[in-house]
């Protein structure tokens, strides 16, 4: 059973922490997963990310957020991060941190695009290219604890070489439906055409409403108005749409 | 002491603004938001003032145009990290919607269509720091950035910029909004980086 985000002292919590980079593993021909060990790291929920800190020789820091992409381990946090071409820090954590290397993190934050193991709605999530992360961090959960709680996954990614967690979940046993849009390539012989997911996607691959699920939407801005927007218009409610936007 | 991240240089060093600590500057307008984006028809908008006894001050979409509005010239503070330097709004100044507001309250709770909320003293609404704004950039605002009205107020994060401001309540007790329940610091000053509760 995964240890589940503990109370601390918000000291704790707060308080920067070295993190090792202890693994890298390619996601897409964009994106690395990153493996880290942060000792005191205080556990997380699916969903939270952390602030990374990074310093330069001459004192100058920047700071960005990165959600958590996998299950609470120990001291274990895996982040996974999409290069971002003319970004400052992006760069840097996929192309030129080695392991051994150190940045600082502080965290978890944020409470509201948590999915939390004690939940039994049906879930309907929803993830435009790197907006898979958080989503993983909740699909990852759910399998670790157990969770019956239904899940159902739409991933819009613009080809298959950017399709992040692809041999994991094509092996997920846990149940977890999925459907995958393509908005620009398909693999050879898919069915559905590429191009933007409509209206009858997201109702084929998702709930009904009258099933009141809690729906988790993570993407690019112009993923999510329209995705948010979609659920509202075929009849969610509004209070059940958590949203959350990359960039 | 901070810890040396090995061959990280960073951006050229900007020296024509200071940033809050922990902050980059962006070119862009991101957008963050908990939920969907709501769309508010001119015709049923409007916005309501209460005060800690229940007495109601409202103004609908043409009321509120018909107010002196003013453009100010501000920098942005998003607690994702982003800044943004000289963005140009046009809105009605609190100081002028607050006015003949008879209120003892300290404490101000504003609430937007899409049920978000947002708190902060009342002091900070006043005194030329806060404003309904409805045009940025010399355009109406979009919905996605809080269209057809927000809240500015960027001496804080822009979280409590609420957008689709609906109306204030004062309060006399604080009551934390939104963000403010789930983890995000109660005011939230950018320049002594106040982004969690215990910053």
């Amino acid at each position: 059973m995964a240890r589940a985000a503990v109370p601390r002292r918000l000291g704790d919590r707060l308080s920067w922490k070295t993190a090792r980079l202890t693994d890298r593993r390619e996601e897409s021909s964009a994106a690395r997963t990153l493996g880290f060990e942060v000792p005191g790291w205080p556990g997380h929920l699916a969903g939270q990310h952390v602030d990374v800190r990074l310093t330069a020789e001459d004192g100058y820091s920047t700071q960005r957020s990165y959600s958590v992409a996998s299950a609470p381990d120990g001291e274990r946090v895996e982040l996974t991060v999409q290069r971002v071409d003319d970004g400052e820090v992006s760069p840097y954590l996929t192309d030129e941190l080695a392991v051994g290397d150190v940045v600082e993190v502080r965290g978890p934050v944020g409470g509201w695009f948590v999915w939390r193991p004690e939940q039994t709605e049906p879930v309907y999530l929803l993830a435009g290219g790197s907006g898979l992360v958080p989503l993983m961090a909740m699909i990852r959960v759910r399998r670790t604890v157990g969770s019956r709680a239904p899940f159902r996954l739409l991933y819009s990614v613009r080809s298959p070489e950017h399709q992040f967690f692809e041999s994991e979940l094509r092996l997920d046993s846990s149940g977890l439906d999925r459907t995958y849009l393509y908005s620009r390539s398909t693999p050879a012989g898919w069915p559905r055409p590429a191009g933007r997911f409509t209206a009858a996607d997201l109702a084929a691959a998702g709930w009904p409403p009258d099933f009141e699920p809690t729906c988790y939407v993570c993407g690019s801005t112009g993923f999510v108005e329209r995705a948010a927007g979609l659920l509202v218009a075929v009849g969610h409610h509004p209070n059940r749409i958590r949203t959350e936007r990359f960039g | 002491m901070s810890v040396v991240s090995r061959g990280f240089r960073g951006r050229a060093r900007d020296a024509r603004h200071t940033l809050p600590p922990g902050q980059y500057e962006t070119h862009g307008f991101p957008v963050l938001s908990a939920g969907p984006t709501p769309r508010v028809d001119l015709d049923e908008w409007e916005f309501t003032v209460t005060t800690e006894t229940g007495d109601r001050y409202s103004w609908d979409w043409a009321q509120l145009m018909a107010l002196p509005s003013r453009t100010p010239t501000v920098d942005l503070h998003c607690v994702t990290k982003w800044s943004k330097f000289d963005t140009v709004w046009e809105g009605v100044s609190l100081d002028v919607l607050l006015e003949d507001v008879e209120t003892a309250a300290d404490h101000a709770l504003v609430r937007s269509y899409g049920d978000y909320t947002t708190n902060l003293p009342l002091e900070d609404l006043l005194d030329g720091q806060a404003w309904i704004a409805y045009r940025f950039d010399g355009e109406a605002l979009d919905p996605e950035h809080g269209g057809p009205a927000r809240l500015l107020v960027p001496h804080l994060y822009f979280w409590k910029s609420a957008k689709w401001v609906r109306g204030i309540h004062l309060l006399g007790e604080d009551e934390p909004g939104f963000w403010e329940s789930v983890g995000y610091h109660n005011y939230g000053d950018p320049w002594r980086e106040q982004r969690y509760q215990g910053d």
